[in-house]
């Protein structure tokens, strides 16, 4: 299972003055199994390559293969493609709609023609991988708080089963709290499950500590994709595109010039710390 | 007396379920007391749900206390006759930057408030050119907002606010929907305003690196204020601060790390730069 | 993109009836309509033509953006043709299977057909040189007299206003709630009609629960902003009347009687 995206490029309102292209030669390929991460600022072309991942949005030119098969084949399943390639929209709590939490996960699996029974299991087993208790299967999911929402509305998607799941900045908008809750409850998912997870977020620090792969865009082309250490390296050249490397980078590079005998690679707060302590004794 | 000025604030609503019978009554804001002085810079902070966005409302007589007072340039907010007075010298900037703006070009936006106002159509064409200007818009005054990003649209709201000459602003987690580079812009000229024109900011919001500029802090959990002090008391509290589930700087985390460990550094560190300096002192 | 629609397609430039008071145009409008009513002849279309043909070069707005308009109702114009040809009854000119074309019926046809073309077009002059906010600007003054018998005319066009804005944002929501929902499975085009009006629930419920929060906040945020309805409120863009609109006001009304008296006085034969 892979998806691999050859020179595709998107271009918006093509013929008309407002013409631009929202994807520049885009060639990716996303293997089974990994946790990436997709960074860039609004306007980069992160939400547009996400919604190409499961047909939503057409290519202008180049091909999208899913398994090995171009996703515009004529005889291509793009329903079954859509059910395998999990996509969470940004604000996804503002799709629900049913009267209780249990039916608007259903949904999705219903969709796919699934009986009713198997339809709940799937709901059920869904609910419980993001973290909502029973006692709030039978609530309407207006009543619920933020962070519980759209979780409820994670599992909309999860509840499909899908082989990959990408997430447009599943953490937009929540508190501090919300937003650990989310991620850690992502990345325990991806422990369990071991399905691919594709997170697109505008913040470095937030994405650091989970995935093991960074693409950036920036202007419609990927501007780096590679491992997060290899990614911050460049942390002054993000810096120019408007994006910030974790505040750990830049110490550790400031320690560095100064003479200090630290471990620029490191990314989180406890690396930091521990390669500081080692340097000064 | 300062420009505002809370007492003993309690706010209650009554929770219904569906046939609309009493489910309880919720005290958002538990008896909070706070006096900002004019011209200072004031930081709210909290998780969703602490009543921090609550208090904020009753700053500007959108909601009025169930007890207790609050005073907005001297003027009680429970009193009827105050609340056209009161929403004129404290303005509000909300969150969503699409639910706040109303004109369909910008420069009408800004106008809103002085037309509600009854000034002169003059004296309008002079607050929107300075406001905006103010905010760094002007030269998108002929635009329509639907084109303009995340932060550029709240400086617009922000310069709504301002041409209505207002004492005091209250920005209602202004950055929250944001992305870095809207909230870095909007931070901006929030700063000005309050150096530059002088203007009491009160800014609600989740994120700590917004804090670190303003004069003193309050920390709301539970409709209490669990802290206030200047930014370098509170984020000198890390642990506090996590019990509380809010967002330390990846520097102040590593200083408090590293002091942990044995480390001589000071408290509350903010910045990139102090951390550094106290670790070259600390060598020598 | 969605947010790019322009409702009432302004179309950006500065000429002379662009700068006219929309009272005066929303006036001349409807004048124009009435006057495509009183012509009855040859002679009054020619008139209304040459007339209609004279603003619009005075707009600078190119004609394919007036004829734009006339796309949306080209079938209208079609059905509104072919009724009036095989249905008046006259003099049979033609006559094909069960249908006959009379003298009268291609006569009215015709006349129909252009008089619903200008129609069109003059609306369309009135839209492209008028932005929306003008226009509800002009309707609330011109209504303004109706609110002596209690027509909340400054909360009618209030309302008129925050639709414009609101309609683009609205649109794009309506597209993101479609695509997330269709991500999860939802089939918006296959089934018949009931199943397709089942389908929408998933776009209707939240789009409406956005819109009534939308509403929530803006009414909160308008409040904040000291609004209180249309008393007292003063405007950043108020509407006078200069010379040039009262010259149009006497052209528009010199061109309806000038025009019912030649279309009389000189019938073009046909």
């Amino acid at each position: 299972m892979a998806i691999l995206l050859n020179h595709v490029n998107y271009i918006y309102g093509a013929g008309t003055a407002m013409e631009t292209a929202a994807l520049k030669d885009i060639t990716l390929q996303i293997p089974d199994g990994q946790f990436i991460g997709l960074i860039g600022h609004t306007g980069s072309g992160k939400s547009t390559l996400v919604q190409h991942l499961n047909g939503l949005i057409k290519p202008t030119s180049g091909e999208i293969y899913f398994n090995g098969r171009d996703i515009y084949e004529d005889d291509f399943d793009r329903k079954e493609l859509r059910s395998k390639v999990g996509l969470v929209f940004q604000y996804p709590e503002h799709q629900l709609f049913e009267v209780d939490v249990f039916s608007d996960v259903c949904f999705g699996p219903k969709n796919l023609g699934l009986s009713r029974k198997e339809a709940e299991l799937r709901a059920y087993t869904a609910l419980k991988q993001v973290g909502i208790a029973d006692e709030y299967f039978y609530q309407s999911p207006f009543d619920l708080s933020g962070g519980q929402k759209r979780r409820v509305a994670i599992a909309g998607v999860l509840a499909m089963k899908p082989d990959m799941l990408v997430l447009d900045e599943p953490t937009a908008g929540l508190d501090p709290k919300g937003r650990d809750e989310i991620l850690d409850q992502i990345a325990k998912l991806r422990e369990e499950t071991g399905m691919t997870i594709v997170l697109v977020s505008h913040s470095m620090e937030d994405v650091a500590k989970y995935v093991e792969r960074i693409i950036v865009m920036n202007k419609g082309s990927i501007l780096y994709d590679d491992e997060p250490r290899a990614v911050f390296a460049h942390y002054k050249e993000l810096e120019e595109v408007g994006l910030a490397a974790p505040q750990v980078t830049y110490i550790m590079n400031r320690l560095r010039e100064k003479g200090y005998d630290v471990d620029v690679d490191a990314i989180t707060v406890k690396e930091a710390a521990a390669s500081i302590l080692n340097a000064v004794k | 007396m300062g420009i505002i000025e809370a007492k003993k604030l309690v706010f209650e609503y009554i929770r219904r379920d569906e046939e609309g019978n009493v489910e309880g009554i919720t005290r958002a804001v538990d008896e909070v007391d706070m006096d900002v002085a004019q011209g200072e810079f004031i930081a709210i902070l909290g998780h969703n749900g602490s009543g921090k966005s609550t208090l904020a409302k009753h700053l500007n007589a959108i909601l009025y206390p169930t007890e207790g007072t609050v005073w907005v340039d001297g003027k009680n907010t429970s009193e009827d006759k105050n609340v056209w007075d009161i929403r004129q010298c404290a303005g509000m900037v909300f969150q969503n930057p699409d639910n706040q703006i109303i004109g369909q070009v910008v420069e009408e936006d800004v106008g809103f408030g002085p037309e509600n106002m009854g000034i002169p159509t003059k004296q309008i064409w002079e607050r929107v050119e300075e406001s905006l200007k103010a905010v760094g818009m002007y030269e998108f005054r002929k635009k329509s907002p639907n084109h303009l990003s995340g932060g550029q649209k709240q400086r617009v709201s922000i310069a709504g606010v301002l041409a209505m000459h207002p004492k005091c602003i209250v920005l209602d987690e202004p950055t929250a929907m944001l992305d870095p580079n809207g909230r870095k812009e909007v931070i901006r000229a929030v700063r000005a305003l309050n150096q530059v024109e002088g203007v009491t900011v009160i800014l609600i919001t989740h994120y700590m690196e917004e804090v670190i500029y303003a004069d003193r802090v309050f920390v709301m959990d539970e409709g209490k204020i669990a802290m206030q002090g200047t930014p370098r008391e509170i984020f000198s509290q890390v642990k506090m601060l996590k019990a509380l589930r809010l967002d330390v700087p990846q520097v102040t985390l590593l200083a408090y790390e590293l002091k942990k460990n044995g480390l001589d550094l000071p408290d509350g560190i903010l910045t990139t730069d102090e951390l550094i300096t106290a670790l070259q002192n600390m060598k020598r | 993109m969605l947010r790019d629609i322009t409702l009432g397609q302004y179309y950006q430039t500065d000429s002379v009836i662009h700068r006219l008071d929309p009272r005066v145009k929303l006036v001349s409008t409807i004048l124009y309509i009435v006057s495509l009513f009183l012509f009855k002849n040859v002679t009054g279309y020619v008139i209304a033509a040459l007339f209609l043909a004279v603003v619009i070069k005075l707009s600078k707005v190119p004609f394919k953006f007036m004829v734009k308009g006339m796309k949306a109702i080209l079938f209208l114009l079609f059905l509104t043709v072919v009724f009036n040809l095989f249905l008046t009854p006259g003099e049979p000119l033609v006559r094909i299977w069960k249908l006959t074309i009379t003298d009268k019926g291609l006569q009215t046809a015709v006349f129909m057909a252009f008089r619903l073309s200008f129609l069109i077009i003059g609306s369309s002059v009135m839209t492209l040189t008028t932005t929306p906010n003008h226009l509800t600007d002009g309707l609330e003054k011109l209504m303004g007299p109706l609110k002596k018998i209690r027509v909340p005319v400054h909360e009618i066009s209030m309302m008129m206003s925050i639709a414009l804005r609101f309609i683009p944002i609205l649109l794009e929501e309506t597209d993101k709630i479609m695509k997330a929902q269709i991500a999860r499975g939802a089939d918006f085009e296959s089934g018949n009609l009931i199943k397709k009006a089942k389908a929408l629930v998933p776009l209707l419920v939240p789009l409406f629960i956005s819109a009534f929060r939308r509403a929530n906040d803006l009414a909160m945020a308008m409040e904040a902003r000291c609004y209180r309805g249309g008393e007292h409120r003063t405007k950043m863009k108020p509407l006078h009347y200069e010379k040039r609109d009262f010259a149009a006001y006497a052209v528009a009304i010199s061109y309806v009687v000038a025009g019912t008296v030649i279309s009389r006085m000189i019938p073009l034969p046909f």
